[in-house]
Order: C-alpha cells, then structure tokens, then sequence
C-alpha cells in the first residue's frame, strides 16, 4: 500500500531530517521501499520547509509526493503554503501552538514544541517528538525500525535525549489518537 | 645526459622564427633540469597555447600541450595527482594573463610544487602581433595602431602577491641568471615563477623600430634593472628612468606548498 | 541514501582517486562526498577555482593514469565546453557528472531538468562523439557511474553521467556491492605508437611516467602525437577515427530496458521522466503500452527503436521543449511525439495518461 507522508514547518526545525529518518525507517529497517524528495530552497533558517516520503510494500515507481495521505504540520506558514489542499481522508498531525489553522481533514494536535521545550528542556527535539507522534498515531513504519532510524541520524551524545523524545512522542500519539 | 639529448629531433625543424628568444629560455630552462638531474621519466612538461606553449613539443618527455590559458590548471592535476612527478609549465603573456590569469593567480595561492616559466614578449606572437596585458602603453602592435592605451601587468610582482614560493625575473640576455633562477625555482618547494621579457623581432620590433634582433636584445636590457639597485634608488628618493623594469630574485620563501613529494 | 552521494559512492568504488570541482547547485553533494572521502582513500580533493580549471585537472590527472572525475550543473558545464572537446581529441579517459537543472543561463538552480542532452554530445566545437548515461534512480547514481568510468577506459574518450536534480537529490535505498570489477584501458603495446589504434579505433594508453615520452595535443596531430595542423588527409584521418571509435561501437555500450514490446503504443525515455512511465505501465495492467527506457542516450542506439516491431507512434516525455526526441524522429517513420516538460517538475502519471489517451 502506497503512502506518502509530507512534513513541513519552518527552517531549523529538522522538517527534512524528519523526512529522512522516517524514510530510512521504513527502507532500511522494515523492509519496505521508500523515496525521499524535498523542496529545495534558501530555508536554512525561518522560511517554509518541506519533506517528503513516499512508503510502499512494492518498488516505488513514480517518485514524487502528488497527493499526500498524511500530513506532519509544525508551523502555520507550513499550513498555509503545502497543508491547505490535505484532500478528505488524510491524516494530519499539528504542532498545535505553532498552527492556528486546522484542515477539513482528521486532525491530531500534538503539543511538541512544548513538550521539548517543557519536559525535556531542549526544543531543538521536537521534530523527534513529532515522529513518535506520528509513527504512533499511523503505524506507518515499525516503532524498532523508527528508533534504529532516529539513532541513526542524530548527533553522538544526544542519543538519550532524542529518544526520550520519540517515546514521549509515542505517548502524546496514542493519547491523540484516543477518541 | 647534455641539453640537446632533450629534444625531439623528430620535430625538428621547429616552428620559432629567426631571432625569436624562445628558444634561449627553453635552453636555459633545459640546462636548469640537466643541473637538477631530473629523470625524463618523470618529468612533464606543461603548457597552454601560444608560441612559448609550443615548446614540450619539441622535448623528450611526457607533455601536455593543452588550451589556451588553462595550462596551470592542467599541470596542477598532473603535479597533485602524481607528486613525485617534476612539473614545469612554459607559458607566455597572453596565455598566463590574460586568458589564463585566474588560473595564474590560483596556482600561485596554491603554490602548487611546480615550476612556471613565462616568456613574456609583450605581444600575442602566434596569432600576429596583437596587443596582449603586458604590451607597455604606447606601444604599436596590431590591435593597438594608435599605441596601447592600458596599463601593463607587472607578471612577477602579480605572482609575489598572490603567494609563490619563489619569483624572478630575467631576459633572454641574462642566460646564466636565468638558468640559475630555474634551477633555484626548481629546488625551492611549492611555486615557482621565472618571468623572462624576450625579444619577438617578428611581430613587436617590427612595429616598434626595433627592427633588428640585436637592438630588440639591446633594448630590453638597457630597460632591466636589477631589483637591488631599484630598491636603492627608489628609497633615496631618486628618479627611475621611464620603462624601467627590476631584475633579479623577487622573492624566496617557504609558504605553504601543495604536491610535495613525499 | 542520496542521489549525488551514491554517485560518490559510485566513483570511489570505481577506483576513483581524483575529484577536481567546483561548487554548483544541484550537484555539489558530490563534491561534498569526494571531500569527505577520496583523502582517506588515498585520493586527492581538489577545489579548483573554476570549471574550466576543474575540467583541466582532471584531464591532467587522468594523465598521470589516476581514474578522475567531475561533477557539476548547466552553467559550470557550458564553461567546461572548450576542455571536453580537448579530452576528445586527446582520447582522455575521464568522468564528468552532470546534474542538470534549469536553464538556460542561471535559471533554475534547485529545480531538476534534461536541456543539457544536445551540450553532451555536441557542445563542444567540432566532430567529435562521446558516450552518455542516464540514471533514474539512487541506485542507478551509483552503478552508472561505475560503468561510466568503465566506458571512458575502455574507449578513452569522456563520458557523462547526464543525472538531474530529481535523482541527485531524491533519497531511496541502495545496494552496495563489496567490490566492483574495473577495466583499465588497453596499455600502449611495445613498438605501438600513442595514438596508433588497433582495429576497434582505440588507442593503447601509456600514462605519464611509462616511460614512453608521450606529447599530448589538441592540434591536430599524427599517431606519434605530433602537431600535424595543415594536412587534410591527417585531420579526416584522426576525427574520423574519434567520432567512428564510438559510433560503430553502438551495440556494445548500449544499454536499455524494453518493456511490453508487442505494444502499439510507445513510451520512449531516459531518466527520471521513465519512473513516471513505468507508474502508468503498472497502473493500468489490461492496457498495452511500449516502453523504451535509455540507460545510454549516446552513442544513441536506434536499433532499440526496432524492438517495438508493432508500434504505431512513439511517445516521448522529457524535461525539455523537446531534445532527444529529434533523434528518435529521424530515425523512425511513425510518428513520435514530444511531451515535453520544463519549469522543474516530473510529468505526473495523469498527464502522460492524458498525452497516452490523446495520440493512441
């Protein structure tokens, strides 16, 4: 089954690592295929960024993200400019204090950039927080797979605190996904 | 091995005019590579395009003879590639400062281990005499009928600032300072930098009543002042005389150098 | 793992140990890769001040007998022009790597596009022919560049990897083998002269430092090297012999993909623009439709044309006003169709439908 999974927010937050870590997650440790494709553009810093995934059980063909079926939203101008057109059936997850818009589709609001910032005293986590969010929330890559992911790809001597951060994102997935 | 063992007689006869000074320097630049005892094995020749750039043609060893202006750039792939290897680059005024000068400014920064000789004739020979960035204002040459109104690329001082190891500056005059100078440039690592102003009675002196080789030789030294004297003179304050260009060692250091030999 | 990355990889599992570059947008991960890697490879990095001087040094390497490589986009490969034709005309084997994006001119730096295919194979002045590759995904980055340098050894002639910016920089999984097999061109024979080709129009090869003496030149030159500028004779002798070296070597360097040949209609394509074909094909299983994908677009293989025996019109999707397409017509005589895309993005699966809908 085809999904395709764009993440966007502001330069700086780690929108495209987000993207990367989850496409690994599901190419290299659950055995799917995957395609990572981002706009690329002067946003280093501040700006709309914007990564995606493509994630399915057969090779992915046509490479591109056209109609996403899960969305990952982390700033308003994010919203504005690549979550406005999220078709019915979607799933979007929303970094609630940072979105004030809300879709026509189902949509989960993840408190992250608070959680970082609060409970785990470093903010610059919350994309990983946003990830356990979203793996918990849509099952779409393994938790082992989205973990070995996560390790991978950040920084010597943060590993405790990034995944202190996936599993607190865990958390705040399953309580969103509760009716 | 004698200096002549380094041609290819094959290629004989070559294609420089009477009188030309080219072939002074590629003596010289021959007799500083016998004084080095450098194998032909591993000796590469480099240059553009251009008269000066026709001379690896005519030596026994492996050369590349590439386009215009890109020479340095060439021999810095051969020389960081292979440092063992011992590069020397003849190139001349139009193609080292004016097609080429980024690269010349480049490989100087560099100071890639390599030796570059320029015969500076003040003039694009090859294509028939036309104005080049070292032809001095005034002088007469296809592309400037009313006397060059820019100024001139002072080659060696270019080279000091931009960072060689070692720069200097001869004529086809001086044969055995020169020699001594690409040797010198030769054992100095990192860049080395021989400008030589030489004579091209063909398509400069003609045009600029040096008509003879003799009085274009003459003309050329009585103009070339060695860099001490210059120095002397112009801290006591007293007059150079118009046209007046320094000889000698320019600069000797130890900078950085890339494409060693280890 | 990322597009220009793999073809790092690609490179250094080559054997390449030269990289001289200079930074553009889309193809400066590349340069990136090679910084980080060639010098514990025992290779040399080299940032080189422009890409006339990258193209250069690379040649030079090459020289010295290192496999060496760049890597760029549009506009450093305009300014690499003069030196491509140079390294065909001294039978250098080298490796240029193109990521195209927008253009003409500075155009769209981020944005992926194929209207450099005609600069590849024409750019420089002259005749003269070279051999193209186009990859299609991450792992193709890294094994079209392996074979790259196999190509530019064996045929001592550059070669290029035609990429773009969307299989540059698209991540996807790639397979790494433990070792690649490497051809080293055919040493120069004893009593051989340099550029003496033996009856495959190929030269030996005898690196700086082999001891034969050998004098490289763009002139014109007979088959001791030697400038021979005037003589009709030796110039048709010798650029003859580099545009036939490669051209009647077509069936050996192709390399394609045919896919429902029995189909009346069909897709002809390289590069990215196949993976939206190949969604078509896979989306509609009841519906016969052909599809030609180049791995090498140069020399072209027109012969592949022929394994579509019931095709009725060739259809031909490219990120350009149309290119590659000109090629196809001239040597078909069913009509062939450009659907042409410019502006950076892939044709999505609904339009090539609507294009397969409209001229079926």
């Amino acid at each position: 089954m085809r999904h395709e999974v764009r993440f966007s927010g502001y330069g700086g937050q780690g929108i495209i690592l987000s993207a990367v870590i989850l496409g690994r997650a599901a190419a290299l440790y659950d055995g799917k295929y995957a395609v990572q494709t981002q706009v690329y553009g002067p946003e280093a810093r501040g700006g709309a960024s914007m990564g995606q995934v493509v994630i399915d059980d057969a090779p992915i063909l046509y490479p591109e993200v056209a109609d996403p079926d899960i969305y990952v939203i982390m700033s308003q101008q994010g919203f504005e400019k690549y979550g406005t057109r999220a078709r019915e059936d979607a799933v979007m997850l929303i970094d609630a204090d940072l979105v004030r818009s809300r879709p026509a589709c189902r949509a989960y609001e993840i408190p992250a950039t608070a959680e970082a910032k609060t409970a785990l005293g470093r903010e610059i986590v919350a994309n990983i927080v946003m990830i356990g969010a979203l793996v918990a929330a849509t099952e779409i890559v393994s938790r082992e797979a989205i973990e070995r992911a996560v390790l991978d790809s950040v920084p010597k001597g943060t590993e405790n605190l990034n995944i202190k951060a996936l599993k607190r994102g865990f958390e705040l997935g399953e309580r969103a996904c509760k009716p | 091995m004698s200096a002549s063992e380094w041609f290819r007689e094959d290629r004989l006869p070559h294609i420089y005019c009477t009188g030309c000074g080219n072939g002074t320097v590629i003596n010289c630049t021959l007799a500083a590579v016998e004084e080095m005892g450098w194998k032909r094995d591993e000796t590469v020749f480099v240059s553009g395009i251009g008269c000066s750039s026709r001379a690896p043609g005519y030596i026994l060893t492996d050369s590349l003879h590439t386009t215009h202006g890109r020479a340095l750039a060439f021999a810095t792939g051969v020389k960081m590639a292979r440092p063992e290897f011992n590069v020397v680059v003849f190139t001349g005024d139009g193609d080292l400062a004016a097609i080429g000068g980024n690269h010349f400014i480049h490989a100087c920064r560099r100071n890639v281990d390599m030796t570059v000789v320029c015969m500076n004739n003040q003039i694009y020979g090859m294509t028939g005499g036309q104005g080049s960035p070292t032809t001095p204002p005034g002088a007469i040459s296809t592309t400037t009928p009313y006397g060059a109104s820019e100024p001139a690329f002072d080659l060696a001082e270019l080279a000091v600032a931009a960072g060689a190891n070692y720069v200097a500056r001869w004529t086809s005059y001086h044969v055995k300072e020169l020699t001594k100078a690409v040797t010198t440039g030769m054992q100095t690592p990192g860049l080395a930098f021989v400008e030589v102003r030489t004579q091209c009675p063909t398509n400069y002196g003609r045009h600029n009543k040096l008509r003879t080789v003799p009085a274009m030789i003459e003309h050329i030294r009585s103009h070339a002042m060695l860099v001490e004297k210059y120095n002397r003179l112009t801290a006591e304050g007293k007059p150079i005389p118009e046209g007046t260009f320094t000889v000698g060692e320019l600069v000797r250091r130890s900078r950085p150098a890339m494409g060693v030999r280890r | 793992m990322q597009g220009n990355t793999a073809c790092a990889e690609g490179a250094l599992a080559a054997g390449c140990r030269f990289f001289g570059g200079y930074p553009i947008t889309p193809s400066t991960e590349i340069a990136e890769t090679m910084a980080r890697r060639l010098p514990k490879a025992g290779g040399v990095f080299i940032s080189m001040e422009d890409e006339l001087a990258s193209i250069a040094a690379v040649i030079g390497a090459a020289w010295t007998g290192a496999r060496a490589m760049t890597a760029t986009s549009g506009p450093g490969f305009s300014l690499m022009m003069e030196n491509i034709g140079y390294a065909a005309m001294t039978e250098t084997p080298c490796v240029v790597v193109n990521v195209q994006r927008g253009g003409p001119s500075t155009g769209q730096p981020t944005r992926a596009a194929q209207g450099d295919m005609f600069q590849c194979r024409f750019g420089s002045h002259g005749d003269y022919s070279t051999i193209a590759l186009t990859p299609n995904s991450v792992q193709e980055m890294f094994d079209l560049t392996v074979k790259a340098f196999d190509l530019a050894d064996r045929f001592r002639v550059p070669t290029f990897l035609m990429a773009d910016e969307i299989v540059g920089h698209m991540r996807e999984r790639v397979t790494i083998p433990d070792s690649v097999e490497a051809t080293s061109p055919r040493p120069l024979a004893e009593g051989s002269l340099p550029f003496e080709a033996n009856e495959n129009g190929i030269p030996g090869f005898a690196p700086f430092g082999s001891g034969r003496a050998v004098h490289v030149t763009g002139l014109t030159h007979d088959e001791r090297g030697y400038p021979d500028t005037t003589d009709p004779e030796a110039h048709d002798r010798l650029v003859r012999r580099l545009v036939t070296k490669i051209e009647s070597a077509r069936r050996a360097i192709a390399d394609y993909e045919v896919m429902n040949p029995d189909a009346e209609t069909v897709f002809v394509t390289y590069g990215a623009p196949s993976r939206t074909v190949e969604q078509v094909i896979h989306d509609r299983p009841g519906d016969s439709i052909g599809h030609l994908r180049l791995r090498v677009v140069w020399p072209f293989p027109e012969f592949a044309l022929k394994e579509f025996p019931n095709a009725k019109v060739f259809l031909m999707p490219e990120l350009n006003l149309g290119q590659m397409v000109r090629e196809v017509q001239r040597h078909v005589d069913q009509p062939v169709v450009a659907i042409p895309k410019i502006g950076g993005e892939l044709h999505t699966p609904a339009e090539l439908v609507s294009a397969l809908e409209e001229h079926r």
